[in-house]
């Protein structure tokens, strides 16, 4: 049955054709759609998970893959970091039923912390790594991936980029999916238990594998070259290959090497790919991982050839590539007179978009209420991943540090340990909290720490799309597991102040932060109100004749639903939600609210 | 066929609906199709684009600079920062309806979409449509993406029939509004017709 979907649609069909048994993961762009669309297929025999962080989705499937079913993990590059503790120990033991670990990398990047690559890290742990080019690509390659992970007994990442994730093709699904019937776990100590021994003599096992496999994928069908023998060749991975063909569509002469694994690397095959070859580009986002490989095996087989890339300087070390920046790079290198369409001149300057905290966000209301109580006070805010990252942005200026999921908790603590006077707070959403923050409330509790802990309970995780947590209750087999309680969490690590506060009361919300903050050891405030895109309000707030212009409102929250048109306030009412912060902020009392849409 | 739409405006305007009725009409044609859409930390308000790349070799997901043969730009300044993706022969169509930044109150650029109006009108072969306007008249500034698309339907540049683009137009609305969103495209569809009264422009 043809369908147009999403690379991330692709992936996840391809996975279901491949007889997927477990599928876990966490969201993170440019991940989340794979989980998403499995969801809209439930079949028996299929357990479908958003974990609660990537390290728990991996260990999950592993255990499936132990029993010979099939497993999928899915993440963002970024969610890697956070599994490798069991990625590297799982790569030592192997799997019995093919386990692919999805990890999508993101040049640029366009919503990411780092420009890591997963390519890196297949070698790190010593495990195979797909990386396809085009959804179509990846919804066979997927399939490849399950079947080489089985043979070959160990994990594999499969490594798609935000491009190949967010693009649209038809592809050939099945039209119905039967998970893989599989013996089940056979206990073997001497096999699933780590032990020094055990991942000494597997070193050797799987660094012999490794040369096996790479011999083995010098054959597979996506290591490929099209074009003549020419003595300039192209060498290029995942979306850059794309890019290069859309150039030497008009340069058939030129030979085009396209390396869809790159570790173990296809050695026999690259050799074979550079005779007669005199230089060689590399095209590859990321790292110069294939233009490294490259120069290992010239200098392992003493070729002459040259080798540009990144560590020449003849393509970027950061951001993404793109069909037109590709095309200036060939350009240059083959010398070909291709004439580049001229770039339009006198562009007027353009209004800027930044992206910032939605028209009633109750996150807004969390950091002007914290804000408001410390006005003048020595602080340290300390940010974490989300929406709320947003609060950096004017007139709020509430984010001091923000680095890593979970970060924020744990950092405030390091604060307040060198500075008795400073208050320090933490800021981190409830998907957040469930990932990683609560071992970071533990160790402050355990060391003593003197920070107040805001959690922004909107009810979802908003910044990825809206998946459910454990705090919703709600899982992806479609059941509510009930929800668990955060303040039942924090008062059980034993926290002697917990309190859940409703941002949108304004008064109430700064008299508990100025009550918590003066209290000695960890306090948590959970500021509860829901993501305004799970639960639309039917009120608006309205300007009245008592409005003095002040401009108050929009000075100190910076809603966007609040205008300034010639100097008068004016509510957009098509993006206000009635939230009521302008109004417990003007000072006139000159805005009313409740008026019904 | 070969073709290359490149939809530009900002999030909550409805382009990725255009974008998919595009691709599907394209495809009920026979033609092979891929898209992209900007997703992430694309939100409301926020710049969005959608390249549709219509035939068998188009490789890049995203159009290359200067090949798009359409832009169907929901917003002036939308149009103008994606202009250089326009092929120099390529037409715009362009709503004149501008949005301001959310951010409008506190960065008061002043923006109101006449300077990228006139840049657009001097530099690029375009179809103007008074998005507010013809909403207005159809009574919800909800067809402002039906109407945009009927415009460059109309126009012919697509190379998409207007039977084919109705069809999936309906397919793709609920069903109370089919009538209604007909009405919007067939409203678009005579505006681009017009499109043969403009020439090209030399650049
Ligand atoms: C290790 C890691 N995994 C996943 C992500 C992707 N990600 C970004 S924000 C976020 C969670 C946001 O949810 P929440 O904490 O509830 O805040 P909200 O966006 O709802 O305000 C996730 C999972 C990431 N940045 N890092």
């Amino acid at each position: 049955m043809k369908e147009y979907v999403m690379g991330n649609g692709a992936i996840a069909l391809g996975a279901l054709k491949a007889g997927v048994n477990v599928v876990c993961g966490y969201p993170g762009t440019p991940s989340s759609e794979i989980i998403e669309t499995i969801s809209k297929y439930p079949h028996e025999g299929l357990h479908l998970e958003w974990s609660v962080n990537e390290k728990a989705a991996l260990e999950v499937a592993a255990a499936a893959a132990y029993s010979g079913a099939r497993a999928l993990v899915t993440m963002k590059q970024v969610g890697l970091n956070v599994a490798s503790d069991p990625l590297m120990s799982l790569a030592y033991v192997g799997v019995e039923g093919g386990m692919v670990i999805v990890s999508a990398d993101d040049p640029g990047p366009i919503s990411s912390q780092t420009e890591q690559d997963s390519r890196r890290f297949a070698e790190f742990a010593r495990i195979p790594v797909f990386d396809p080019c085009s959804p179509e690509d990846a919804f066979e390659m997927i399939q490849d991936a399950f079947a080489y992970s089985e043979k070959y007994k160990t994990p594999v990442i499969f490594r798609p980029t935000t491009r190949v994730c967010h693009g649209y093709a038809t592809i050939d699904a099945a039209d119905s999916y039967t998970p893989k019937v599989f013996d089940g776990f056979k206990k073997d100590a001497g096999r699933f238990v780590i032990f020094p021994r055990l991942s000494y003599k597997n070193h050797g096992i799987i660094e012999d594998r490794n040369v096996h496999i790479g011999e083995d994928f010098s054959l597979y069908k996506y290591n490929s070259s099209d074009g003549a023998s020419s003595s300039k060749a192209v060498l290029a991975g995942g979306i850059s290959y794309m890019y290069a063909k859309e150039f030497l569509k008009d340069h058939p002469e030129t030979k085009l090497i396209r390396i869809a694994t790159a570790f173990p690397f296809p050695e026999s095959f690259m050799l074979k790919e550079l005779d007669g070859v005199d230089e060689l580009i590399c095209l590859e986002e990321l790292s110069p991982y294939l233009e490294e490989q490259v120069l290992k095996l010239a200098g392992k087989h003493k070729l002459s050839v040259k080798v540009f890339g990144k560590l020449t300087s003849h393509v970027p070390h950061m951001g993404e590539n793109s069909a037109d920046g590709i095309s200036k790079i060939l350009k240059s290198f083959l010398g070909t007179d291709d004439e580049l369409v001229p770039e339009r001149k006198d562009i007027p300057a353009l209004p800027a978009r930044p992206p910032v905290l939605c028209a009633g966000c109750p996150h807004r209301a969390s950091f002007y209420a914290v804000k408001k109580a410390m006005a003048g006070k020595k602080t340290y805010y300390c940010g974490d991943i989300g929406c709320y990252t947003l609060g950096n942005a004017m007139p709020l200026d509430m984010v001091d540090t923000c680095l890593c999921m979970g970060a924020g908790v744990t950092m405030a603590q390091g604060f307040s340990h060198i500075d008795k006077e400073g208050k320090a707070f933490a800021f981190i959403g409830d998907s957040t909290f469930f990932a990683s923050g609560i071992t970071g409330v533990v160790n402050a509790v355990f060391n003593e720490a003197d920070i107040t802990v805001c959690i922004l309970d909107n009810s979802t995780t908003a910044m990825t799309g809206h998946q459910p947590h454990p705090g919703t209750g709600k899982n992806m087999m479609g059941h509510d597991a009930g929800a668990i309680s955060i303040p039942k969490i924090l008062e059980g690590i034993g926290l002697k102040k917990v309190v859940t506060v409703d941002p949108l009361n304004l008064d109430k919300a700064i008299h508990t932060v100025k009550e918590c903050a003066d209290l000695p050891g960890v306090k948590a405030i959970i500021f509860k109100s829901p993501c305004i895109a799970i639960e639309k309000s039917s009120t608006k707030c309205m300007v009245t004749d008592a409005c003095i212009n002040c401009r108050k409102c929009i000075l100190e929250t910076g809603c966007p639903a609040l205008n300034d048109v010639g100097g008068n306030v004016k509510i957009d009412a098509s993006l206000c939600t009635g939230c009521t912060l302008c109004m417990q902020v003007c000072p006139k009392e000159a805005i009313g609210g409740g008026c019904v849409d | 066929m070969t073709k290359d739409i490149l939809i530009t405006g900002v999030g909550g305007q409805g382009t990725v609906l255009a974008s998919k009725i595009i691709a599907a009409s394209a495809m009920t044609e026979g033609n092979t199709v891929h898209s992209a859409e900007t997703i992430g930390m694309a939100q409301r308000g926020g710049p969005v684009t959608s390249h549709v790349r219509i035939g068998d070799t188009a490789y890049s997901p995203l159009i290359p600079l200067g090949k798009a043969d359409v832009i169907l730009g929901f917003e002036p300044s939308e149009v103008v920062r994606n202009i250089n993706y326009l092929s120099p022969e390529g037409l715009a169509v362009v709503n004149t309806t501008a949005v301001k930044p959310v951010t409008e109150s506190l960065s008061r650029s002043g923006y109101d979409g006449s300077e990228m109006i006139e840049y657009l009108k001097k530099n690029v072969r375009c179809v103007f449509v008074d998005g507010d306007r013809e909403c207005r008249k159809l009574g919800s500034a909800k067809f402002l993406n039906i109407i945009l698309l009927g415009v460059a339907c109309g126009s012919g540049e697509l190379g998409i029939s207007k039977e084919t683009m109705l069809e999936e137009t309906g397919k793709r609305v609920p069903a109370k509004f089919r009538e209604a969103n007909i009405k919007a495209f067939l409203a678009g569809f005579e505006i681009g017709e017009q499109v043969f009264n403009i020439p090209p422009r030399d650049l």
